[in-house]
Protein backbone atom coordinates (compact mmCIF):
# COMPACT_ATOMS: atom_id res chain seq x y z
CA UNK A 1 0.00 0.00 0.00
CA UNK A 2 1.19 3.49 -0.82
CA UNK A 3 0.79 6.67 1.21
CA UNK A 4 -1.55 8.17 -1.38
CA UNK A 5 -3.99 5.24 -0.97
CA UNK A 6 -4.38 5.76 2.80
CA UNK A 7 -6.89 8.60 2.68
CA UNK A 8 -9.53 6.89 0.57
CA UNK A 9 -8.92 3.48 2.16
CA UNK A 10 -9.54 4.85 5.66
CA UNK A 11 -12.01 7.55 4.71
CA UNK A 12 -9.62 10.01 6.35
CA UNK A 13 -8.94 13.63 5.42
CA UNK A 14 -5.47 14.51 4.22
CA UNK A 15 -4.19 17.63 6.04
CA UNK A 16 -0.71 17.60 4.56
CA UNK A 17 -0.31 16.15 1.10
CA UNK A 18 3.16 17.33 0.25
CA UNK A 19 5.09 14.03 0.37
CA UNK A 20 6.93 11.53 -1.76
CA UNK A 21 4.50 8.69 -2.51
CA UNK A 22 6.12 5.42 -1.46
CA UNK A 23 5.24 2.00 -0.08
CA UNK A 24 4.24 1.76 3.57
CA UNK A 25 6.37 -0.75 5.43
CA UNK A 26 3.93 -1.32 8.28
CA UNK A 27 2.05 0.44 11.04
CA UNK A 28 2.24 1.01 14.76
CA UNK A 29 -0.41 2.30 17.13
CA UNK A 30 0.62 4.23 20.23
CA UNK A 31 0.08 7.47 22.08
CA UNK A 32 3.38 7.26 23.91
CA UNK A 33 6.07 8.88 21.85
CA UNK A 34 8.94 7.00 23.47
CA UNK A 35 7.10 3.77 22.79
CA UNK A 36 6.49 4.83 19.20
CA UNK A 37 10.15 5.66 18.83
CA UNK A 38 11.20 2.30 20.21
CA UNK A 39 8.66 0.17 18.36
CA UNK A 40 7.23 1.93 15.30
CA UNK A 41 8.08 0.28 11.98
CA UNK A 42 10.74 2.27 10.12
CA UNK A 43 9.24 3.75 6.94
CA UNK A 44 5.77 2.82 8.18
CA UNK A 45 2.96 4.89 9.63
CA UNK A 46 1.92 5.88 13.15
CA UNK A 47 -1.69 5.70 14.34
CA UNK A 48 -2.15 8.02 17.31
CA UNK A 49 -4.08 10.82 18.99
CA UNK A 50 -0.92 12.85 19.75
CA UNK A 51 -1.65 15.83 17.52
CA UNK A 52 1.32 18.11 18.14
CA UNK A 53 4.71 19.01 16.72
CA UNK A 54 6.70 16.50 18.76
CA UNK A 55 4.99 13.63 16.97
CA UNK A 56 6.51 14.98 13.74
CA UNK A 57 9.95 14.89 15.35
CA UNK A 58 9.44 11.21 16.18
CA UNK A 59 8.16 10.52 12.65
CA UNK A 60 11.19 12.26 11.17
CA UNK A 61 13.57 10.18 13.25
CA UNK A 62 11.83 6.93 12.29
CA UNK A 63 11.41 7.96 8.61
CA UNK A 64 7.66 7.45 8.88
CA UNK A 65 5.60 7.97 5.74
CA UNK A 66 2.48 9.23 7.45
CA UNK A 67 0.72 9.93 10.73
CA UNK A 68 -2.96 9.06 11.11
CA UNK A 69 -4.60 11.19 13.79
CA UNK A 70 -7.69 9.58 15.30
CA UNK A 71 -10.92 10.68 17.02
CA UNK A 72 -10.98 13.88 14.95
CA UNK A 73 -8.33 15.43 17.16
CA UNK A 74 -7.84 19.13 16.44
CA UNK A 75 -4.52 19.56 14.67
CA UNK A 76 -2.49 22.71 15.36
CA UNK A 77 -1.11 24.64 12.39
CA UNK A 78 2.47 24.32 13.55
CA UNK A 79 2.14 20.54 13.40
CA UNK A 80 0.96 20.69 9.78
CA UNK A 81 3.75 23.13 9.00
CA UNK A 82 6.37 20.82 10.58
CA UNK A 83 4.97 17.83 8.67
CA UNK A 84 5.19 19.77 5.42
CA UNK A 85 8.83 20.70 6.12
CA UNK A 86 9.67 17.05 6.68
CA UNK A 87 7.53 15.70 3.82
CA UNK A 88 5.41 13.55 6.14
CA UNK A 89 1.77 12.94 5.17
CA UNK A 90 -0.86 13.84 7.77
CA UNK A 91 -4.33 12.31 7.91
CA UNK A 92 -7.15 12.89 10.36
CA UNK A 93 -10.15 10.64 10.87
CA UNK A 94 -13.19 10.36 13.14
CA UNK A 95 -12.30 6.70 13.75
CA UNK A 96 -10.52 5.53 16.90
CA UNK A 97 -7.00 4.06 16.93
CA UNK A 98 -8.62 0.64 17.31
CA UNK A 99 -10.77 1.08 14.21
CA UNK A 100 -7.95 2.43 12.07
CA UNK A 101 -5.63 -0.37 13.20
CA UNK A 102 -8.33 -2.92 12.43
CA UNK A 103 -8.93 -1.58 8.95
CA UNK A 104 -5.22 -1.57 8.15
CA UNK A 105 -4.19 -4.81 9.81
CA UNK A 106 -4.98 -7.27 7.02
CA UNK A 107 -3.91 -4.81 4.40
CA UNK A 108 -0.45 -4.18 5.80
CA UNK A 109 0.51 -7.48 7.41
CA UNK A 110 -0.97 -9.71 4.67
CA UNK A 111 1.57 -8.67 2.08
CA UNK B 1 17.24 62.83 31.55
CA UNK B 2 18.40 59.40 30.51
CA UNK B 3 16.45 58.08 27.56
CA UNK B 4 16.60 54.45 26.44
CA UNK B 5 17.82 54.53 22.85
CA UNK B 6 15.63 51.82 21.38
CA UNK B 7 13.28 52.67 18.55
CA UNK B 8 10.43 50.27 18.73
CA UNK B 9 9.31 50.78 15.17
CA UNK B 10 12.58 49.85 13.47
CA UNK B 11 14.55 47.63 15.86
CA UNK B 12 15.44 44.05 14.95
CA UNK B 13 12.73 41.52 15.64
CA UNK B 14 14.76 39.79 18.35
CA UNK B 15 14.94 43.05 20.34
CA UNK B 16 11.23 43.76 19.94
CA UNK B 17 10.38 40.24 21.01
CA UNK B 18 12.47 40.63 24.18
CA UNK B 19 10.72 43.93 24.93
CA UNK B 20 7.37 42.20 24.71
CA UNK B 21 8.39 39.05 26.53
CA UNK B 22 9.92 40.72 29.57
CA UNK B 23 7.58 42.26 32.12
CA UNK B 24 8.06 45.24 34.37
CA UNK B 25 8.30 42.85 37.32
CA UNK B 26 11.30 41.18 35.65
CA UNK B 27 13.32 44.39 35.67
CA UNK B 28 12.12 46.22 38.76
CA UNK B 29 14.06 46.53 42.00
CA UNK B 30 12.28 44.93 44.92
CA UNK B 31 11.87 44.92 47.81
CA UNK B 32 12.33 48.65 47.98
CA UNK B 33 12.94 51.37 50.51
CA UNK B 34 9.92 53.52 51.17
CA UNK B 35 9.40 56.61 53.29
CA UNK B 36 6.41 57.53 55.41
CA UNK B 37 4.69 60.92 54.89
CA UNK B 38 5.63 61.87 58.44
CA UNK B 39 9.39 61.43 57.81
CA UNK B 40 11.25 64.71 57.45
CA UNK B 41 12.84 65.59 54.12
CA UNK B 42 16.17 65.76 55.96
CA UNK B 43 15.73 62.16 57.09
CA UNK B 44 14.80 61.07 53.55
CA UNK B 45 17.81 62.88 52.11
CA UNK B 46 20.07 60.97 54.52
CA UNK B 47 18.49 57.64 53.59
CA UNK B 48 18.99 58.44 49.91
CA UNK B 49 22.62 59.40 50.48
CA UNK B 50 23.34 56.30 52.56
CA UNK B 51 21.79 53.96 49.97
CA UNK B 52 23.08 55.79 46.89
CA UNK B 53 19.63 56.26 45.43
CA UNK B 54 18.04 59.28 43.79
CA UNK B 55 14.40 58.92 44.73
CA UNK B 56 12.16 57.26 47.34
CA UNK B 57 8.44 56.50 47.06
CA UNK B 58 6.29 57.64 49.94
CA UNK B 59 3.68 55.10 51.02
CA UNK B 60 1.15 54.66 53.82
CA UNK B 61 1.15 51.78 56.28
CA UNK B 62 -0.69 49.55 53.80
CA UNK B 63 1.84 50.14 51.07
CA UNK B 64 -0.40 52.41 49.01
CA UNK B 65 1.62 54.95 47.06
CA UNK B 66 1.15 58.57 48.17
CA UNK B 67 3.95 60.33 46.31
CA UNK B 68 7.63 60.35 45.64
CA UNK B 69 10.60 62.34 46.91
CA UNK B 70 13.34 62.78 44.35
CA UNK B 71 16.69 64.55 44.42
CA UNK B 72 14.96 67.55 42.80
CA UNK B 73 12.52 67.78 45.70
CA UNK B 74 15.45 67.72 48.14
CA UNK B 75 17.28 70.52 46.29
CA UNK B 76 14.10 72.60 46.22
CA UNK B 77 13.61 71.97 49.95
CA UNK B 78 17.16 73.16 50.69
CA UNK B 79 16.67 76.24 48.51
CA UNK B 80 13.39 77.14 50.19
CA UNK B 81 14.37 76.22 53.71
CA UNK B 82 11.82 73.46 54.33
CA UNK B 83 14.20 70.51 54.57
CA UNK B 84 13.04 69.85 58.19
CA UNK B 85 9.37 69.64 57.11
CA UNK B 86 7.46 66.37 56.74
CA UNK B 87 7.66 64.69 53.36
CA UNK B 88 3.87 64.63 53.03
CA UNK B 89 3.84 68.43 52.67
CA UNK B 90 6.28 68.76 49.78
CA UNK B 91 6.58 65.44 48.00
CA UNK B 92 5.73 65.11 44.33
CA UNK B 93 2.22 63.75 44.22
CA UNK B 94 1.71 63.76 40.49
CA UNK B 95 3.38 60.38 40.03
CA UNK B 96 3.31 58.25 36.92
CA UNK B 97 3.29 54.55 37.80
CA UNK B 98 3.73 51.25 36.00
CA UNK B 99 1.83 48.06 36.63
CA UNK B 100 4.00 45.00 37.32
CA UNK B 101 2.53 42.93 34.46
CA UNK B 102 3.03 45.55 31.77
CA UNK B 103 5.50 44.61 29.09
CA UNK B 104 8.95 46.14 29.07
CA UNK B 105 8.13 47.83 25.77
CA UNK B 106 5.56 49.93 27.59
CA UNK B 107 8.10 50.77 30.25
CA UNK B 108 10.71 51.88 27.69
CA UNK B 109 8.23 54.20 26.00
CA UNK B 110 7.36 55.71 29.39
CA UNK B 111 11.00 56.53 30.05
CA UNK B 112 11.25 58.18 26.67
CA UNK B 113 7.97 60.02 26.99
CA UNK B 114 8.24 61.38 30.54
CA UNK B 115 11.33 62.96 31.99
CA UNK B 116 11.33 60.90 35.19
CA UNK B 117 14.32 58.90 36.36
CA UNK B 118 12.21 56.21 37.98
CA UNK B 119 8.70 54.82 38.05
CA UNK B 120 7.09 53.18 41.08
CA UNK B 121 5.54 49.80 40.24
CA UNK B 122 2.14 48.72 41.54
CA UNK B 123 0.55 45.28 41.62
CA UNK B 124 -3.00 44.55 40.45
CA UNK B 125 -4.32 45.63 43.87
CA UNK B 126 -2.53 49.00 43.52
CA UNK B 127 -0.01 48.17 46.22
CA UNK B 128 3.55 49.39 45.79
CA UNK B 129 5.77 46.42 44.90
CA UNK B 130 8.89 47.87 43.31
CA UNK B 131 10.60 50.64 41.45
CA UNK B 132 12.14 50.77 37.99
CA UNK B 133 15.04 53.01 37.01
CA UNK B 134 16.42 53.40 33.51
CA UNK B 135 19.54 51.56 34.57
CA UNK B 136 17.42 48.57 35.74
CA UNK B 137 15.91 48.44 32.28
CA UNK B 138 19.22 48.79 30.47
CA UNK B 139 21.03 46.14 32.50
CA UNK B 140 18.19 43.61 32.15
CA UNK B 141 18.00 44.33 28.42
CA UNK B 142 21.74 43.80 28.05
CA UNK B 143 21.56 40.42 29.77
CA UNK B 144 18.59 39.36 27.62
CA UNK B 145 20.25 40.60 24.43
CA UNK B 146 23.46 38.77 25.28
CA UNK B 147 21.54 35.53 25.70
CA UNK B 148 19.72 36.09 22.44
CA UNK B 149 22.93 36.86 20.53
CA UNK B 150 24.49 33.72 21.97
CA UNK B 151 21.49 31.69 20.87
CA UNK B 152 21.60 33.19 17.38
CA UNK B 153 25.31 32.44 17.11
CA UNK B 154 24.58 28.82 17.97
CA UNK B 155 21.85 28.68 15.36
CA UNK B 156 24.19 30.21 12.80
CA UNK B 157 26.91 27.73 13.69
CA UNK B 158 24.64 24.74 13.36
CA UNK B 159 23.34 26.12 10.08
CA UNK B 160 26.93 26.33 8.83
CA UNK B 161 27.59 22.78 9.83
CA UNK B 162 24.27 21.69 8.38
CA UNK B 163 23.64 19.53 5.35
CA UNK B 164 25.48 21.74 2.84
CA UNK B 165 28.88 21.63 4.53
CA UNK B 166 28.54 18.24 6.10
CA UNK B 167 31.47 16.02 5.41
CA UNK B 168 32.01 14.12 8.62
CA UNK B 169 34.57 11.78 7.09
CA UNK B 170 37.11 14.38 6.04
CA UNK B 171 37.69 16.23 9.30
CA UNK B 172 39.15 15.24 12.62
CA UNK B 173 36.44 16.26 15.00
CA UNK B 174 33.35 18.37 14.77
CA UNK B 175 31.39 19.53 17.81
CA UNK B 176 27.85 20.80 17.55
CA UNK B 177 25.89 22.10 20.52
CA UNK B 178 22.24 22.86 21.11
CA UNK B 179 20.64 24.31 24.23
CA UNK B 180 17.49 22.95 25.79
CA UNK B 181 15.13 24.88 28.02
CA UNK B 182 12.83 23.53 30.74
CA UNK B 183 9.37 22.72 29.35
CA UNK B 184 10.10 24.32 26.01
CA UNK B 185 8.53 21.67 23.77
CA UNK B 186 8.57 24.13 20.89
CA UNK B 187 12.27 23.67 20.20
CA UNK B 188 12.52 20.11 21.54
CA UNK B 189 13.45 17.77 18.73
CA UNK B 190 15.31 20.43 16.77
CA UNK B 191 18.75 19.15 17.72
CA UNK B 192 17.80 15.55 16.96
CA UNK B 193 16.32 16.19 13.53
CA UNK B 194 19.28 18.42 12.60
CA UNK B 195 21.81 15.81 13.61
CA UNK B 196 19.94 13.09 11.80
CA UNK B 197 19.93 15.15 8.59
CA UNK B 198 23.62 15.86 9.00
CA UNK B 199 24.45 12.15 9.28
CA UNK B 200 22.13 11.27 6.43
CA UNK B 201 23.78 13.79 4.13
CA UNK B 202 27.15 12.38 5.22
CA UNK B 203 26.07 9.02 3.79
CA UNK B 204 25.80 7.24 7.15
CA UNK B 205 23.69 4.07 7.11
CA UNK B 206 19.98 4.85 7.71
CA UNK B 207 19.59 2.24 10.47
CA UNK B 208 22.42 3.94 12.38
CA UNK B 209 21.11 7.46 11.83
CA UNK B 210 17.72 6.32 13.14
CA UNK B 211 19.31 4.92 16.29
CA UNK B 212 21.21 8.18 16.79
CA UNK B 213 17.94 10.07 16.29
CA UNK B 214 16.15 7.98 18.92
CA UNK B 215 18.86 8.40 21.56
CA UNK B 216 19.24 12.07 20.82
CA UNK B 217 15.52 12.79 20.99
CA UNK B 218 15.04 10.83 24.22
CA UNK B 219 17.91 12.68 25.87
CA UNK B 220 16.67 16.00 24.57
CA UNK B 221 13.16 15.37 25.91
CA UNK B 222 14.63 14.25 29.24
CA UNK B 223 16.36 17.62 29.58
CA UNK B 224 13.21 19.51 28.59
CA UNK B 225 11.01 17.54 30.99
CA UNK B 226 13.24 16.97 33.98
CA UNK B 227 16.14 19.43 34.08
CA UNK B 228 16.69 23.10 34.71
CA UNK B 229 18.04 23.28 31.17
CA UNK B 230 21.05 21.80 29.52
CA UNK B 231 23.25 21.27 26.52
CA UNK B 232 23.02 18.62 23.82
CA UNK B 233 26.55 18.15 22.48
CA UNK B 234 27.36 16.09 19.42
CA UNK B 235 30.99 15.12 18.96
CA UNK B 236 31.42 13.81 15.46
CA UNK B 237 34.59 11.98 14.40
CA UNK B 238 35.36 9.92 11.33
CA UNK B 239 33.98 6.65 12.74
CA UNK B 240 32.05 7.64 15.84
CA UNK B 241 29.45 10.01 17.12
CA UNK B 242 29.26 10.78 20.82
CA UNK B 243 26.12 12.43 22.16
CA UNK B 244 26.71 14.20 25.44
CA UNK B 245 23.58 15.37 27.21
CA UNK B 246 24.63 17.54 30.11
CA UNK B 247 22.20 19.45 32.32
CA UNK B 248 22.45 21.71 35.32
CA UNK B 249 20.31 19.69 37.70
CA UNK B 250 18.44 18.73 39.79
CA UNK B 251 19.95 15.27 39.21
CA UNK B 252 18.59 11.73 39.52
CA UNK B 253 18.26 10.41 43.09
CA UNK B 254 18.04 6.74 42.10
CA UNK B 255 19.84 5.78 38.90
CA UNK B 256 18.78 2.15 39.04
CA UNK B 257 15.11 3.14 39.07
CA UNK B 258 15.61 5.70 36.31
CA UNK B 259 17.11 2.97 34.13
CA UNK B 260 14.11 0.69 34.72
CA UNK B 261 11.62 0.56 31.87
CA UNK B 262 8.28 2.04 32.90
CA UNK B 263 9.60 4.05 35.85
CA UNK B 264 8.82 7.74 35.41
CA UNK B 265 8.57 10.86 37.52
CA UNK B 266 6.99 12.94 34.73
CA UNK B 267 3.92 15.00 35.56
CA UNK B 268 0.44 14.86 34.01
CA UNK B 269 1.07 17.60 31.47
CA UNK B 270 4.17 15.85 30.18
CA UNK B 271 2.31 12.55 29.98
CA UNK B 272 -0.56 14.14 28.09
CA UNK B 273 1.94 15.05 25.37
CA UNK B 274 2.89 11.41 25.02
CA UNK B 275 6.11 11.52 27.04
CA UNK B 276 6.85 10.18 30.47
CA UNK B 277 6.41 6.50 29.65
CA UNK B 278 9.56 5.70 31.58
CA UNK B 279 11.33 4.54 28.45
CA UNK B 280 13.71 7.41 27.74
CA UNK B 281 16.92 6.15 29.30
CA UNK B 282 16.25 2.44 28.59
CA UNK B 283 15.53 3.32 24.94
CA UNK B 284 18.73 5.33 24.73
CA UNK B 285 20.81 2.56 26.24
CA UNK B 286 19.28 -0.02 23.92
CA UNK B 287 20.12 1.86 20.73
CA UNK B 288 23.60 3.08 21.68
CA UNK B 289 26.82 1.12 21.19
CA UNK B 290 28.13 2.47 24.47
CA UNK B 291 26.17 4.11 27.24
CA UNK B 292 27.37 6.07 30.26
CA UNK B 293 25.42 7.97 32.86
CA UNK B 294 26.53 10.01 35.83
CA UNK B 295 24.10 11.75 38.14
CA UNK B 296 23.17 12.34 41.74
CA UNK B 297 20.55 14.37 43.52
CA UNK B 298 21.55 18.00 43.85
CA UNK B 299 23.86 18.18 40.84
CA UNK B 300 23.54 17.80 37.12
CA UNK B 301 23.20 14.72 34.97
CA UNK B 302 25.61 13.70 32.24
CA UNK B 303 24.64 11.03 29.75
CA UNK B 304 27.07 9.93 27.07
CA UNK B 305 25.86 7.72 24.22
CA UNK B 306 28.41 6.56 21.70
CA UNK B 307 27.66 5.28 18.22
CA UNK B 308 29.89 3.43 15.82
CA UNK B 309 29.08 5.01 12.47
CA UNK B 310 30.73 2.31 10.38
CA UNK B 311 28.59 -0.68 11.23
CA UNK B 312 27.70 -1.49 14.79
CA UNK B 313 26.86 -4.08 17.36
CA UNK B 314 23.74 -2.62 19.01
CA UNK B 315 20.27 -3.86 18.16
Amino acid sequence: MKTSELGSFLGADCLQGDYEDRDIAGAYTSDLLSDAMANAVDEGILITIQAHKNTIAVATIKDLRAIVLCNNRPVPDDMIEAARNEGIALFVTKDSQYEVSGKLYAQLSGT
Amino acid sequence: MLAIPIHQDNSPEAVISILFKLKVKDVMTHPILTASPSDTLRHIQQVMKKNHITGIPVADSENRLLGIVSMDDIVTALDNGWIEDQAGLHMTTNVIVLEENMSLSFCVSYFNKYSFGRFPVLDSRSRLVGIVTASDVISTLLVALNKEVERLEHTAESAETGPAGAKPENSGEQVIEFKTEPFNFEIAGQASTEIKKLLKSGGIDTAITRRVGIASYELEINQVVHSAGGIMRYILKADTLVIEAEDTGPGIPNLEKAMTEGFSTANERVRSLGFGAGMGLPNTKRVADEFYIDSAEGRGTLVRATFNLKGSTAV
